[in-house]
């Protein structure tokens, strides 16, 4: 056993090579910048991409018009008629940008959220961000009747507001993961109440549009909600690539983190900035889609295999879900129904196995 | 001799006199520390001598442990300051500091599903950037790291499969693969049978000799007075006595500091000072206090 | 000679303080009891006096006869509704509190109202029925099997539920029910109406004949709850240590949750689902009597009739021109603030 492991390591005598990153890992790049890429979600991101793309064509081409797929790539490259333009430009794309915007958005916030409070089922669904802003843009439908910009504008203060609320009041010597989820509970009961009082004072018709909005629909999509999505969603992203990265070191536990060079309280704060930024961009353009937040970064996390919060798989895992979950809720039954129910039904499903199995294997 | 110390320039042997004239790299001054409405030490002192090995005994809420995480800057002092090489250790920046002082805090938990290696490697944060995420220097650092702790065969084993004792050597393995040249360990050695105990102890007395100063928390007095160069007794948030153990600890000091009756001989195999408690009276000889009920 | 303060006597003046709690709080319990049974018949769409409303109870032929008909016809059911879904209520608190050892436990919010619900609109939707009286045993059956499901998936283990973990089962449960019940109510317009009045739970409109179906069902889980009293205190010490007391944990935890869920299961059924009182009148009532469930059960029954009768009261006189807003709203808003107070309050370690 070696006494002194100060030592500088030797030269290797032919010339620098390449950092080799670990198990498991690979380091893409040179000495001076690279960067570090698990292997395994490399390979699984790929799979996620294809799968998203298969999705994407599939939604293109279903429909009340079925269009084959090379007409389908013929209008995208300018060159389908009047009909198909219409129906691919206007209808289809828009709701599969949204799709995939608000799957990814929506994944990325709750595999954020789910490092903060270091629990799988910390998410902002549960956590009451979605029912403030459900609050918030109940309030713009049936007070004060708004177009549909001000029902998005109404849904992204109501979801701001409440996160700023909860953040205060969880925050009592630093943030803990498990009062911001007992906040959140309990407020989400409250602003719950409040929607439910707005629904039944309202006239049975609003009450219906705003039950639609309430259930997470991409039915009314169009470029005027994709354009902001994509705004935010770009503008947010590189943020949440770096909290991901601290957040991964704060699951060692504070003491630890800190004295390995982690700000835990700035990041904390970063995350909590860019998850409810997400959560809310994404609720504004369609209403609250639930589970996606809850069940994404976590079939993500399992296909990856390692812990912490991994971005770009989730926001794939995400993009798939909802993308997937709309064409299933446009075709099951005779009415198309809000995207919301499926994804509502599926991660109901895939949550219950993952508490049973949590079970099973005795962990808490 | 001079030795080239690593996240410093050499020391002269000049700079090394001065250095360990004035405070040393690490020192405690008027330290209150506490938390919320608890005070648990007032005013204190400490200096961590350069190059030692210093254990910190004490009673349980001495605070011994308050007074490492202080050092670690893992607790923000109420009053006071901790300085490392000169300067108040909450100016400066983290990484900075986390590349000279290493931390093993008390019960860490390791998030699930993690292996060996993942856990390790984490170690070399203080030393990557965001575009930066990896270096040769790193993987040196882990092997070493890994194999000075013995657990290069548990590299893929996931970290909660893992009993007790070889968790703690990952952990220890962690806070190695951060090449600081001071150590803090908070009681290293809990949940470790007597021979895993001395085999991380025989290792940080290697890491001692290699040119570390090291920081622990020991409740083991025997094990403190074996291993410790610099030793410091604790008590209601106050030192009590500092010093080499054989200097400094007796009968009265063991007294003082944990309440209990003992003689002190000379430990066979180290010389170093070994505590015996004195029976208190023999046993038998009051009245027995709890009869098991006659049987109906 | 000095009176010593030995261990005996120190244990025997706590006894006595206890005890004095006890009844001081008793007696405060029935006196709130009278307060509110009181204000309920009074206050109203129309304010009575007191004396009017004595005299339309005993002396109905001396009294004006549309003072008798709101008395008679709709305030005594109201009130008599109230006081038996509130007791059931805070008696499935304290019950799933004592059996989980959670203090954040509420069967509002593990999913049982949300069963019923789901359950509720399924059948409107399917059968077209719509008076709460007729869906009452599918309602039982939903709250049955959400409850089932969420003390299987938070955590019914050997380990020690974790108490978050139950508390976030129980509402993402409640989500995924939720997310159905939304679906079955967008697609079929009667069941909607029906349902978005239902679901805030309210004590108007409901006839006293609800009880008739309900009334029993709550009886039987009454009675098991209290029946399980002295068990649940043994249990509440921990599986082996419990055993060791000559309890049966498993069995006292599966009656438990029977006895939550006919209770819960019945009170939802008949106004609706109501939160959080379960959840703080439990805590109140360990504040009075101590942690001895023989106490805690009754008296959170009593505490919660209080509680909920007094936020239907409070409804009433917030009223917004003849639209009362509805007791389920008002505990909300009330039993939120002091379950967020609670949460802070909480160490951090401790959950």
């Amino acid at each position: 056993m070696s006494a002194d492991l100060l030592r500088p390591p030797p030269a290797s005598p032919a010339g620098p090579t390449r950092p080799a990153g670990g198990r498991g890992y690979l380091v893409v790049g040179g000495s001076r910048a690279n960067l570090r890429v698990h292997r395994r979600s490399a390979i699984v991101g790929v799979l996620l991409l294809v799968a998203l793309v298969v999705t994407a064509a599939v939604s293109m081409i279903t429909g009340d018009f079925p269009i084959t797929l090379d007409r389908v790539l013929a209008t995208l490259a300018g060159n389908g008629d009047s009909g198909e333009d219409f129906i691919v430009w206007s209808l289809r794309m828009p709701r599969l940008l949204l799709a995939v915007l608000i799957g990814a958005a929506l994944a990325v916030a709750g595999g954020l959220f789910q490092s903060l409070t270091r629990n799988p089922l910390g998410s902002p669904d549960v956590i009451g961000f979605q029912a403030g802003s459900a609050t918030g843009a109940l309030l713009v439908i049936l007070v004060w009747h708004g177009s549909s910009g001000q029902v998005s504008l109404g849904a992204i203060v109501g979801g701001l507001v409440t996160a700023a609320l909860i953040y205060l009041l969880a925050m009592k010597g630093g943030l803990h993961g498990f009062r911001l989820i007992l906040v959140g509970i309990g407020m989400a009961a409250m602003l719950t109440a409040a929607n439910d009082y707005l629904i039944t004072r309202a006239k049975l018709i609003e009450a219906q549009d705003a039950a639609v909005w309430l259930t997470g629909s991409l039915n009314a999509a169009a470029w005027d909600q994709v354009l902001p999505l994509v705004l935010v969603v770009v503008a947010l992203f590189p943020f949440a690539l770096w909290a991901a990265r601290d957040l991964r070191m704060l699951e060692l536990g504070d003491d630890l983190a800190g004295t390995l060079g982690v700000a835990g309280p700035r990041t904390r704060t970063v995350t909590m900035v860019v998850a409810v930024g997400l959560a809310a961009a994404a609720t504004a353009a369609a209403g609250p889609v639930v589970f996606v937040a809850l069940a994404a970064p976590q079939i993500a996390r399992r296909l990856v295999g390692v812990p912490g919060p991994s971005v770009l798989p989730a926001a794939l895992t995400g993009a798939v879900l909802v993308a997937a979950s709309d064409i299933v809720a446009q075709r099951i039954v005779s009415e198309p129904l809000p995207v919301g129910v499926v994804t509502g039904v599926v991660g109901g499903i895939y949550l219950a196995w993952l508490l049973g199995r949590a079970w099973q294997r005795g962990t808490a | 001799m001079s030795r080239a110390r690593p996240g410093g320039g050499p020391h002269t042997d000049a700079e090394a006199i001065h250095t360990a004239s004035s405070a040393g790299r690490l020192s405690g001054s008027r330290l209150t520390l506490g938390y919320q409405r608890v005070t648990v030490t007032r005013d204190l002192d400490v200096h961590i001598p350069d190059g030692s090995f210093t254990v910190l005994v004490g009673a349980n809420g001495c605070g011994k442990s308050t007074l490492l995480r202080a050092l670690a800057r893992a607790l923000e002092p109420q009053g006071g300051a901790v300085f490392l090489d000169g300067a108040a250790l909450s100016s400066l920046p983290a990484k900075q500091v986390a590349r000279q002082l290493g931390l093993l805090p008390q019960g860490p938990v390791a998030p699930d599903g993690i292996t060996v290696a993942d856990l390790v490697a984490r170690g070399r944060y203080p030393h990557q950037r965001m575009l930066r995420q990896w270096s040769k220097a790193d993987d040196t650092a882990v092997a070493e790291a890994m194999a000075a702790t013995h657990v290069e065969e548990l590299a893929d084993r996931y970290v909660d499969e893992l009993s007790g004792g070889q968790r703690q050597r990952v952990w220890l393995a962690l806070a190695l693969a951060q090449q600081t040249s001071i150590m803090l360990l908070d009681e290293p050695t809990t949940f470790l049978d007597i021979a895993h105990q001395v085999d991380v102890l025989d290792l940080c007395a290697e890491l001692h000799l290699g040119g570390r100063t090291l920081v622990a928390v020991l409740h083991d007095l025997n094990l403190a007075c074996r291993y410790a160069t610099h030793l410091i007794a604790m008590a209601d948030g106050a030192i009590v006595a500092q010093g080499a153990p054989t200097d400094i600890v007796d009968a009265a000091l063991v007294e003082q500091v944990f309440g209990l009756s003992c003689r002190i001989i000379a430990d066979p195999e180290s010389g170093t000072p070994l505590v015996v408690p004195t029976r208190r009276k023999a046993l038998g000889a009051d009245p027995p206090v709890l009869q098991v009920p006659a049987a109906t | 000679m000095t009176a010593v303060m030995t261990p005996g006597t120190v244990a025997q003046s706590s006894l006595r303080r206890r005890t004095r709690r006890r009844r001081l709080g008793l007696l405060a319990a029935f006196g709130g009891l009278l307060v509110v049974v009181a204000a309920s018949l009074a206050i109203g769409t129309e304010n009575l006096a007191l004396g009017t409303v004595v005299d339309a109870l005993f002396r109905p032929s001396t009294a004006d006869q549309g003072a008798v008909d709101i008395v008679r016809d709709v305030r005594v059911p109201r009130t008599i509704i109230g006081l038996v879904v509130g007791a059931a209520i805070g008696l499935a608190g304290a019950l799933v509190q004592a059996v989980t050892r959670n203090p954040l436990a509420d069967p509002g919010l593990l999913g049982v109202d949300a069963g019923a619900a789901a359950a509720v609109v399924t059948v409107v939707s399917l059968f077209g029925i719509t008076e709460p009286v007729q869906f009452v045993a599918f309602a039982l059956l939903g709250a049955g099997a959400a409850a089932t499901v969420v003390f299987v998936l938070g955590g019914q283990s050997r380990v020690t539920a974790s108490p978050v973990r139950l508390v976030l089962a129980g509402a993402a449960i409640t989500a995924v029910l939720l997310s159905y019940i939304q679906g079955v109510v967008l697609l079929d317009d009667t069941s909607f109406q029906a349902y978005r009045f239902w679901a805030v739970g309210s004590l108007v409109g409901r006839p006293l004949d609800i009880l008739l179906t309900t009334g029993p069902v709550m009886l039987v889980g009454a009675v098991i709850a209290v029946v399980l009293g002295r068990s649940l205190n043994a249990v509440s010490l921990g599986d082996d240590a419990g055993r060791a007391l000559g309890a049966h944990p498993g069995r006292t935890r599966l009656l438990s949750v029977i006895a939550v869920t006919l209770l819960c299961g019945a009170a939802t059924a008949a106004i609706g689902p109501i939160a959080f009182v379960g959840l703080i009148v439990p805590h109140l009532s360990r504040a009075i009597c101590g942690p001895d469930n023989r106490w805690v059960l009754p008296f959170s029954m009593v505490l919660a009739a209080v509680l909920l009768l007094a936020s239907d009261v409070l409804g009433r006189v917030l009223a917004v021109g003849d639209a009362e807003i509805e007791v389920g709203i008002v505990t909300a808003f009330l039993g939120a603030p002091i379950f967020i107070a609670f949460a802070r309050r909480r160490k951090v370690a401790k959950l």
